[in-house]
C-alpha cells in the first residue's frame, strides 16, 4: 500500500443497496463503517451501529438550566436587589414569573439541543477526507456512500476491495487523507 | 390521505435536487421578479426613510395622541406577529403530527416568519417614542441601578418576541444545513461554493449525523410548538392586563393565536401562489397542499368568529355598563365601518372555503387570502383603536385618524417583508430539497410490496 488513505468508499444508487451494505459490512466485522445519503434513512444509523444519542439529555438539562436561570434572574432582582412594592404584590410574586421562565427554558433547551448535535456531529468541520473524492459531490444529490475506515483496527485494503465489490456498487474508490 | 400523492409527475432524487437549487444557481432572473424588488425596495426606501424622519420628529408625526396613544404601530406590531406564526406552526406543529404535506412549504413559510417577527419586533421600538432606551428592557447588572418591572407584560412581551426569533432562526437554520450542502456541492463558482460550503458547516449526511440531526429537529419542533401557543398569548395579556372595556378579556389569549394563524396561512397562501407559478413548482406545491392550508384557514377563522361572538355575548352577559358601552360603540360608533369590514372579511366571506371548488380554484384562493390579511389588520385595529378612543369617561374620549407617516410605515413595511422574500427566493432553496428526497424514497418504499 502506499500513500495512506482515509477509506475505501463505495457508491450505490439506491437507500436500500446502501442499508443493506452497511448492514453486511457491520456483520463481517469491520468496525468502522460509514454511511452517506442524501437525506435520513430509516433504519441507517442502526445499520452503521449507532448507539444512541444524548442530544436529548443535554436538550433536557439546557431546559432545567434556562427555566431555573429565568426564574431565578427575576426573583433575584425583585426580592433581593431591587424590591419595589406594586399595588401591595409580593417581592416574590411568583405566578407573573412563570412567563419569562418559560421563554427562558424554551430557548435555552432549544440552542443546547442544536449545540450538542453541532458538537457531538463534530461540525463544523469544513474540510474532512471524504470531501477529496470528486464523486462525493453526489452525496447531496442523488448518491449513496459506504465508506470503510482505514484506521479500523486489522484494516486490508485488498480484502476491504473485494468484500465491497461482492455488494456490487456502482463504482469503488479511495479516499485519499 | 394517498389520495392525491404529494409531488405530482415523474421525479427522481436528481431531478428534484437540481429543480429546486437551480432555482438558485442557474435560472435566469424572471422579469416580473425583477419588477417586484424593485417596487419592493422603492417601498422599503419610504419604510426607512419615514422611519428616519420619525427618530427625528418624534411620535408626533403619527396620528396618536391621548386617549388613543396605541395606534397603527401597536396594530401593525400585532399583525405582523401573527403573520408569523404560520410559519412556526408548519415546521413544528406539523411536524409532530408527522403531516407530511408540510415539507414542500416549511421553508418559504419559516422565512415568511422570520421577516414577519423581524418586522414585528421594529414597531415597539418605534412606538415608544426614544427608541435609544429601547434596551432598558434587557435585564443586565448596571449602573442605573434598576431591573426590568417583571410583572409587566410588556417585559414578558419582549422575552417572548426575541425567543420566539431566535428559536425560529435557529430552527429555519438547521432545517437549511443540508441543503446548503447541496447548494456547496452543486455551486456553479467558487465564491458560491465558499460560501454556500461556509454555512453548510462542512456537513456531509453520515448516517450518526443524520440520526443526531432528526433527534434534535424532532426537539426543536417539540420546543416550537408551545412557542406557537405562548407567544400570541403573551401579546394578547399587553391588552387583557389592562383594564380598558375592549382589552380586559380572559378570551384574548386564545383569540389571538387563532387569528394569528388565520392571518398567516393567508399569508403563506398569498407567497405560494405566485412563487409556485413563477418558478414552475406546481408539481411540489400542488393544489392538495393549498387544499389544507385553506382547511386550516377555514379551521381558524372559525374559531376567530366564535371569539367575535363570545365578546359581544360576554359583554351583555356581565352587564357592564362599559363593556356594553364598548361593544355598542364598535356596532355603530366612529368606526362601525371597521368592525363591519372586519366581520365581512374575516366571517362572511371565508365561509366560501366550505366549498371545494373554492380551495381548488387558485385565484379565489389568493384573492380570499388578501381579504383575510385586511380583514385581520382590521380586526388589530378595532382592537387598538376602539377600545382607546372612547373609555370610561366622555369627556375623555377622543377619535384616532391616521396621518399620511402611518399609512407609510405601514404600505412601506408590507414592501420591506416582500422585498426580504424575494431575495430570499433566489439565495436559498424555497422548498426543503432533503426532504423532498425523503418523500420520494418514502413513496417508493411505499410501492414496493
Amino acid at each position: 500500500m502506499s500513500a495512506p488513505i482515509y477509506g475505501l468508499m463505495a457508491e450505490f444508487a439506491s437507500a436500500d443497496k446502501l442499508v443493506a451494505a452497511a448492514r453486511e459490512a457491520r456483520e463481517s466485522g469491520h468496525p468502522r463503517v460509514e454511511a452517506y445519503s442524501p437525506f435520513p434513512i430509516e433504519g441507517l444509523d442502526d445499520a452503521v451501529g449507532f448507539a444512541g444519542s444524548r442530544v436529548p439529555l443535554a436538550t433536557l438539562i439546557g431546559g432545567i438550566v434556562g427555566g431555573g436561570g429565568g426564574f431565578f434572574l427575576q426573583w433575584y432582582a425583585a426580592v433581593i436587589d431591587y424590591p419595589i412594592n406594586i399595588g401591595g404584590r409580593p417581592p416574590n410574586s411568583w405566578p407573573a414569573f412563570i412567563p419569562i421562565t418559560f421563554e427562558m427554558t424554551v430557548l435555552f433547551a432549544a440552542l443546547t439541543a442544536v449545540v450538542a448535535m453541532l458538537v457531538a456531529n463534530g461540525l463544523p468541520k469544513l474540510r474532512h477526507p471524504v470531501f477529496n473524492v470528486r464523486e462525493f459531490d453526489h452525496s447531496t444529490r442523488n448518491r449513496f456512500f459506504l465508506c470503510l475506515r482505514a484506521d479500523a483496527p486489522k484494516f486490508d485494503a485488498a480484502q476491504a476491495r473485494r468484500f465491497l465489490e461482492r455488494l456490487e456498487p456502482l463504482k469503488i474508490v479511495e479516499v485519499p487523507l | 390521505m394517498a389520495s392525491t400523492p404529494l409531488i405530482r409527475g415523474r421525479w427522481g432524487y436528481a431531478s428534484i435536487t437540481d429543480k429546486i437549487a437551480d432555482i438558485v444557481l442557474r435560472r435566469p432572473t424572471h422579469w416580473i421578479w425583477g419588477v417586484g424588488l424593485l417596487v419592493t425596495l422603492l417601498m422599503s426606501v419610504f419604510f426607512f426613510g419615514a422611519m428616519g424622519y420619525l427618530f427625528t420628529r418624534g411620535v408626533g408625526i403619527w396620528g396618536v395622541n391621548i386617549p388613543v396613544a396605541w395606534g397603527f404601530a401597536i396594530g401593525n406590531f400585532v399583525w405582523w406577529i401573527g403573520i408569523g406564526h404560520a410559519g412556526t406552526f408548519i415546521s413544528a406543529f406539523l411536524l409532530l403530527l408527522r403531516q407530511k404535506w408540510r415539507n414542500s412549504i416549511n421553508r418559504f413559510a419559516e422565512a415568511m416568519t422570520l421577516f414577519a417577527a423581524g418586522i414585528a419586533g421594529i414597531w415597539p421600538i418605534l412606538h415608544v417614542g426614544r427608541p435609544w432606551f429601547a434596551y432598558w428592557l434587557v435585564p443586565y447588572p448596571n449602573v442605573m441601578n434598576y431591573w426590568p418591572q417583571w410583572r409587566s407584560p410588556l417585559v414578558w412581551d419582549f422575552f417572548a418576541i426575541s425567543t420566539y426569533l431566535i428559536v425560529s432562526l435557529v430552527f429555519w437554520y438547521v432545517g437549511l444545513v443540508p441543503d446548503l450542502a447541496t447548494l456547496r456541492d452543486r455551486a456553479t463558482s467558487k465564491t458560491k461554493a465558499m460560501v454556500y460550503g461556509f454555512f453548510a458547516l462542512g456537513w456531509r449526511g453520515e448516517a450518526r449525523h443524520w440520526a443526531r440531526y432528526e433527534i434534535a429537529y424532532l426537539l426543536l419542533g417539540g420546543l416550537a410548538a408551545p412557542l406557537v401557543v405562548s407567544v400570541h398569548s403573551i401579546v394578547s395579556l399587553d391588552f387583557a392586563v389592562g383594564n380598558t372595556p375592549g382589552y380586559h378579556s380572559t378570551i384574548f389569549p386564545p383569540y389571538f393565536v387563532a387569528g394569528a394563524l388565520y392571518s398567516g396561512f393567508a399569508m403563506v397562501l398569498t407567497l405560494a401562489i405566485p412563487m409556485r407559478h413563477f418558478f414552475g413548482l406546481e408539481d411540489f406545491i400542488t393544489k392538495r397542499h393549498l387544499d389544507n392550508a385553506a382547511k386550516i384557514m377555514l379551521a381558524t377563522g372559525l374559531i376567530v368568529a366564535y371569539g367575535y361572538c363570545m365578546e359581544v355575548f360576554t359583554a351583555f352577559y356581565s352587564n357592564d355598563e362599559y363593556e356594553i358601552g364598548m361593544t355598542m360603540n364598535r356596532f355603530f360608533g366612529p368606526y362601525a365601518f371597521v368592525y363591519w369590514g372586519v366581520i365581512t372579511c374575516n366571517v362572511v366571506i371565508p365561509q366560501l372555503l366550505w366549498f371545494r371548488f373554492a380551495r381548488y380554484n387558485v385565484w379565489i384562493l389568493f384573492a380570499l387570502s388578501l381579504v383575510i390579511q385586511l380583514g385581520m389588520w382590521s380586526e388589530r385595529f378595532m382592537i387598538v383603536v376602539t377600545s382607546l378612543s372612547r373609555d370610561f369617561l366622555p369627556s375623555s374620549w377622543g377619535l384616532f385618524v391616521p396621518s399620511i407617516w402611518d399609512v407609510t410605515m405601514l404600505i412601506g413595511s408590507i414592501g420591506f417583508f416582500f422585498f426580504l422574500f424575494l431575495c430570499f427566493i433566489r439565495v436559498l432553496p424555497a422548498i426543503t430539497i432533503f426532504e423532498m428526497r425523503e418523500l420520494k424514497h418514502e413513496e417508493l418504499e411505499g410501492r414496493q410490496p
